[in-house]
């Protein structure tokens, strides 16, 4: 359970997240968190809710919203995921999300800088960053890695070696974000078959211009330019159905609407952010428990 | 079956034929991937430490330990004796078996003894248990080079940290999870 500073710190986080989206002129959305049809991604697990699902991201929803014309939004809103619980892990957390029609993954790294300076600026007594007793140097331009760098110089092995044996996850989970260090660092350019949302780059279509950023040594956002082709949408959402459905899950009701909604919908970039790991960052909290007010032990 | 995502510290299990406690559970899940757990484990039989990873999916049958309400009697040697409270039937356990739980043995303390196919393997203590304190410093008032706590030593050897109020044969409570001081106890 957190102090009463702790969630302090997380209140004024939240306060200055909100206040610097605004004044760069993006709209606070709400959407809804019980939905008929999750994303279906092979390893998130929605909560069922009645007939319907707790949200695991408000990403269809908001880009529901970009099809429908709106050009740059965020929400900051709990979201739910069944079975994850440890120290960077809560099965209820608060996501903040952006996107912005005509833009790419770059655009979303600039605004990753960006609002980290902001947060930084409006609390100068977070600053600098000092996370389990060591300073972070989260002065902008921050390091970018791409996967396919990263997997040899941290695991001696290609990403595509990896992916063939099975051993992706495992190599990114204990040896390549182990190694990526504390101060800010974009690792971009995942496999296509790593990136079920993102868009292809065009230079090279068995990469998907999706990136993580890693601060204090832990993985605080999720970005794509996104998939706007609502065939190969589909096709990548029958894939990940298919391992849902030989690891032995319920298969998600099509979202269809959803589909429908990409094909006005405008080329775009869109990032989930772990709100609870940036305040855990500037909280120097070790543990997620340490900023939230009740984990579910303690309920 | 024990499902991967049921693993919590604390939970039994069975390894190649050997039951084993959770000492540990970390999940880690990489981005969109799939999810980890870190675990470290001690076997009940040897009480060797053992650290392997499993990924969500992943299932375990669950060790068939039985829990018999008991009484510590005395030790002989690096022997300890221990009588069922209904049967009188008496089991031992090596010192190995007892480990950090024999700070707490009093006579006549009641806990489980775990049982693994009909064998006695480990002791589960009270959460609290009530040791007097054998030997302690008398508490200067005003000292403040003493500090906020002092050692004592308890019956049974086991030296703690206490407050400096506690004196020499005062019964106090320890927490046996933690090994901490909880408070004195009135008798």
């Amino acid at each position: 359970m957190a102090g009463l500073k702790q969630l302090q710190i997380r209140a004024d986080l939240l306060f200055h997240i909100r206040r610097f989206f605004r004044s760069q002129g993006f709209l606070d959305v709400e959407t809804p968190i019980r939905i008929p049809a999750p994303i279906p991604e092979a390893h998130i697990d929605a909560v069922p809710s009645l007939d319907w699902y707790l949200h695991t991201s408000p990403e269809s929803c908001m880009k529901r919203l970009l099809s429908q014309g709106y050009e740059k939004i965020f929400q900051i809103c709990r979201v739910f995921r069944a079975e994850e619980l440890g120290a960077r892990h809560l099965p209820e957390f608060t996501m903040l999300e952006w996107y912005r029609t005509d833009a790419d993954y770059n655009q979303l790294m600039t605004d990753c800088e960006n609002l980290l300076a902001f947060c930084l600026e409006s609390m100068p007594d977070r600053a600098p960053l000092v996370y389990q007793g060591k300073r972070i140097d989260a002065s902008p331009s921050w390091r970018r890695e791409s996967v396919s760098d990263a997997f040899r110089k941290y695991a001696g092995m290609s990403a595509e070696e990896a992916l063939e044996t099975d051993r992706f996850d495992e190599v990114m989970a204990f040896e390549v974000e182990p190694s990526l260090g504390l101060d800010p660092v974009f690792l971009y350019d995942y496999p296509i078959k790593k990136a079920a949302l993102a868009r292809p780059k065009p230079e090279d279509p068995n990469l998907a211009e999706r990136f993580e950023l890693y601060i204090g040594g832990m993985e605080m956002a999720n970005a794509f330019s996104e998939l706007v082709d609502p065939v190969v949408q589909a096709e990548r959402f029958k894939m990940e159905e298919e391992e849902r459905v030989l690891a032995g899950k319920k298969p998600y009701p099509s979202n269809e609407k959803f589909l429908r909604a990409l094909e006005t919908m405008p080329p775009s970039a869109g990032i989930a952010l772990g709100v609870d790991r940036l305040a855990m960052l500037f909280a120097g909290a070790a543990d997620i428990a340490q900023i939230s007010a009740f984990t579910p032990e303690e309920l | 079956m024990i499902n991967a995502g049921e693993l919590r510290k604390n939970t039994k299990l069975m390894i190649e034929g050997e039951p084993y406690v959770m000492l540990e559970v970390q999940f880690v899940k990489p981005g969109k991937g799939v999810a980890f757990y870190k675990c470290k484990m001690r076997n009940l039989m040897t009480g060797s430490l053992l650290e392997r990873t499993y990924r969500s999916g992943d299932t375990f049958e669950p060790a068939a330990l039985e829990e018999k309400k008991m009484q510590y009697l005395y030790a002989q040697g690096d022997e300890y004796y221990f009588m069922d409270v209904k049967t009188y039937d008496q089991v031992m356990l090596t010192e190995e078996a007892v480990g950090d739980a024999k700070e707490y043995l009093i006579d006549n303390l009641e806990m489980d003894i775990l049982f693994f196919e009909n064998k006695a393997i480990g002791i589960t203590l009270p959460n609290f248990v009530e040791l007097e304190v054998t030997q302690a410093d008398p508490w200067v008032k005003g000292d403040s080079v003493a500090g906020d706590s002092k050692p004592v030593t308890l019956q049974t050897g086991m030296v703690l940290q206490v407050p400096p109020f506690v004196e020499e044969g005062t019964i106090i409570q320890v927490d046996t999870r933690t090994g901490a001081y909880v408070t004195r106890v009135k008798k």
